[in-house]
């Protein structure tokens, strides 16, 4: 019953430093403990998938790593150095970069101007607080952007945010995370709110990035996604890190089996326990 | 959405065309809010015209200009506070206990004038900042910050004055401020500069998006545009030089207005107020110093509020213990949203400030002209502003109706 991680000759070897670990992360909020102890680790070119029920602490996790909540203890080495995660500004400078579930657009602004929220082109040779928006370049690199993911729906990249579909939105938050060239991609709920259509496009823009080699972080409560577009599957439960399976070689019974702890952990193998 | 066009290719904007249907759908969503304020002006400058000739005369149009000054400023300064979803209830006081601090420096112990209004500005920046203070470290809401501030602050205007009650203001910087006008020749030569620099811009920038292959507009519209803008602007200088000249007072708030809008628009910072208005969380989350921004924009609104106090007292030749009192607050807030700010963050331009003074101050100068009495004045003022947030309101149901937020 025991299944092995990894098996079968084509299985390709990650490479020895996984471009982010974090070892030991834990959080709590008030009484609760939000976060135990967690492991988790990415490497380039690999979609993880974080799973696990309501209250689980994926979220939690990835707010860690994206630095919006830092967890209370834990350690990071991102391509192998050690690093502190702090502030989302550090998250984004090491190459991380967050898609949250509600998108965090502003839907009083247009496509360009949400695109390069935080990170506006300026003007050079103009000082401090004056720094005039370069929105011809802005404009440019949008419109290539978004083409390079195939985006061809807008009508203009001048169109307010308010105005897209769930799908078209969903495009624009993943070419925002895109801007910063990260080489990490978090993605929370990609395809909750989507239609089966545009669920697809999404997934397929998720391939790309693997294609890119990103590494890819995506939440999602949807197994079937999951097993569509992930390499490896993460179970949290009860903020505590159960169980990992290799894609390929697991099916979806054995991971709602884990989500749901119908399953001792330990029967699996792979990266395991976290308190063991 | 069949017709989907290439992104770098979309050379026809859908929703321009003028006279098309586009148009009209923009007018009712309140996209078109400066073009629906100025015909609102033109209804009722028609209106005042019709019931009294001298309206519209010389004299009479430059000192509804002079008269809009103050309320202009401390609208300029609202605008902002509106852009970012909060608001601030503490302007009309702000305005008084700032010009009382200038009256009483300058007249009773004898500062110079300038130093006075330096004092003010001072007064305004310190309550602005521990405003802002107030609503980003304790995380209690503009609404009651400020509104507390409306009433400690016109306390702190009696105090300051003191027995004597008014304070008349001898000619001084302080008034010339407001009764400086300057001749024909400089009036027509800042008419032409601006005019030009705006026709240059306009042409850099359609140069600089075509050559970059992107939408560049319609030329003919921006040449309509800058037709229009330059028009409006010779007319005024002409219409001033037939009184007194162009007045240093209008140029200061025609100043500040085009310095905000300009930073609005075209500065970082400035977008920041609109994505802070637009989603908050978004925005910190973008890494947007939001209660940095929150802080800086209260500390301007209250230092805006203290200017247009000093432009009062500047007018009126004197601060009393109602300065910055009575509806100075209320019109002050509800001009820009007259012409086109949000009350609900996110939407709006520094030029509403301007734009809805002019729509108040219109109505006002011209019920004085038909020396309407006070309960009439007050009961068409308020209906005015109820007509003008109702309009609001429709134009954001159609918005929503529209499927836009």
């Amino acid at each position: 019953m025991a299944t092995t991680a990894s098996q079968g000759p084509e299985e390709v070897a990650p490479p020895a430093a996984p471009l982010l670990l974090a070892r030991g992360v834990s959080k709590s909020f008030g009484a609760v403990q939000a976060l135990v102890d967690v492991d988790f680790e990415v490497h380039a070119g690999e979609v993880v998938a974080l799973v696990g029920d309501n209250g689980a602490g994926k979220s939690t996790l990835i707010k860690a790593i994206a630095g919006v909540q830092p967890g209370e203890a834990g350690e990071y080495l991102f391509e192998g150095r050690k690093v502190s995660i702090h502030t989302p500004q550090d998250a984004q400078r090491l190459g991380i970069a967050t898609v949250y579930q509600d998108l965090a657009l502003c839907d009083n602004l247009d496509v360009v101007a949400n695109l390069y929220l935080g990170r506006e082109v300026v003007m050079s040779g103009v000082p401090g607080a004056l720094r005039i928006l370069d929105e011809v370049t802005m404009e440019g690199r949008t419109t290539e952007l978004l083409t390079s993911l195939s985006v061809t729906t807008l009508g203009s990249v001048r169109t307010e945010v308010g105005s897209l579909s769930g799908g078209q939105r969903q495009s624009v938050a993943i070419a925002r995370s895109l801007l910063g060239e990260p080489k990490l991609v978090i993605l929370d709920e990609p395809t909750a709110a989507l239609g089966v259509s545009q669920t697809e496009q999404v997934l397929d823009q998720i391939g790309r990035l693997r294609e890119r080699g990103l590494g890819v972080v995506v939440i999602s409560h949807n197994l079937h996604n999951v097993f569509y577009v992930a390499d490896r599957i993460v179970v949290l439960r009860l903020g505590r890190r159960t169980a990992t399976f290799e894609r390929r070689s697991t099916t979806q019974e054995e991971v709602v089996a884990a989500i749901t702890g119908a399953v001792r952990a330990e029967l699996h193998a792979g990266h395991g326990g976290a308190g063991a | 959405m069949s017709t989907a066009v290439e992104p770098q290719q979309g050379a026809e904007p859908r929703d321009e065309r003028p006279g098309g249907r586009g148009l009209v759908r923009a007018f009712a969503q309140g996209e078109l809010g400066s073009i629906r304020v100025i015909l609102m002006l033109a209804v009722i400058w028609t209106v005042f015209q019709l019931l009294n000739d001298r309206f519209l005369s010389a004299v009479n149009l430059t000192n509804l200009l002079l008269q809009i000054v103050s309320l202009g400023l401390i609208s300029t300064g609202v605008v902002l506070v509106l852009l970012l979803g909060e608001i601030d209830l503490s302007v009309g006081a702000v305005s008084g206990l700032a010009a009382g601090v200038m009256a009483v420096l300058t007249v009773k112990h004898g500062w110079p004038p300038v130093a006075g209004i330096v004092a003010a500005l001072a007064v305004g920046l310190a309550i602005g900042t521990a405003n802002g203070l107030s609503v980003t470290a304790f995380g209690i809401p503009s609404f009651v910050v400020t509104l507390a501030g409306q009433l400690a602050w016109q306390g702190a205007l009696l105090a300051v004055l003191g027995s004597t009650g008014t304070i008349n203001l001898p000619d001084s910087a302080i008034t010339d401020l407001t009764f400086t006008f300057y001749s024909d020749a400089i009036g027509w030569i800042i008419a032409v500069v601006v005019v030009g620099l705006y026709a240059v811009a306009s042409a850099v920038a359609y140069r600089r998006r075509r050559r970059a292959g992107i939408e560049a507009g319609r030329a003919d519209l921006i040449v309509l545009r800058v037709a229009a803008v330059s028009l409006a602007i010779l007319a005024t200088v002409f219409v001033m030089n037939r009184n007194r000249g162009v007045p240093l007072a209008v140029l200061i708030l025609l100043g500040f207005v085009a310095l905000f809008g300009f930073w609005t628009t075209r500065v970082r910072y400035g977008r920041h107020l609109f994505a802070i208005g637009g989603n908050i969380e978004a925005s910190r989350r973008a890494g947007i110093r939001v209660d940095v921004a929150r802080v800086g924009v209260f500390a301007i609104a209250s230092t805006m509020a203290a200017a247009g106090g000093v432009m009062a007292a500047s007018r009126g030749l004197a601060v009393n213990q109602s300065s910055g009192g009575a509806d100075v607050l209320l019109l002050a807030i509800a001009g820009p949203v007259i012409a086109g700010t949000s009350l609900f963050g996110g939407r709006g331009s520094a030029w509403s400030a301007l734009l809805g003074a002019l729509v108040i101050g219109s109505i006002s100068n011209g019920m004085d002209l038909l020396a309407l009495e006070s309960s009439v004045k007050y009961m068409i003022t308020g209906a005015v502003l109820f007509g003008a947030v109702v309009i609001d309101a429709l134009a954001r149901r159609q918005r929503l109706a529209a499927g836009r937020r």
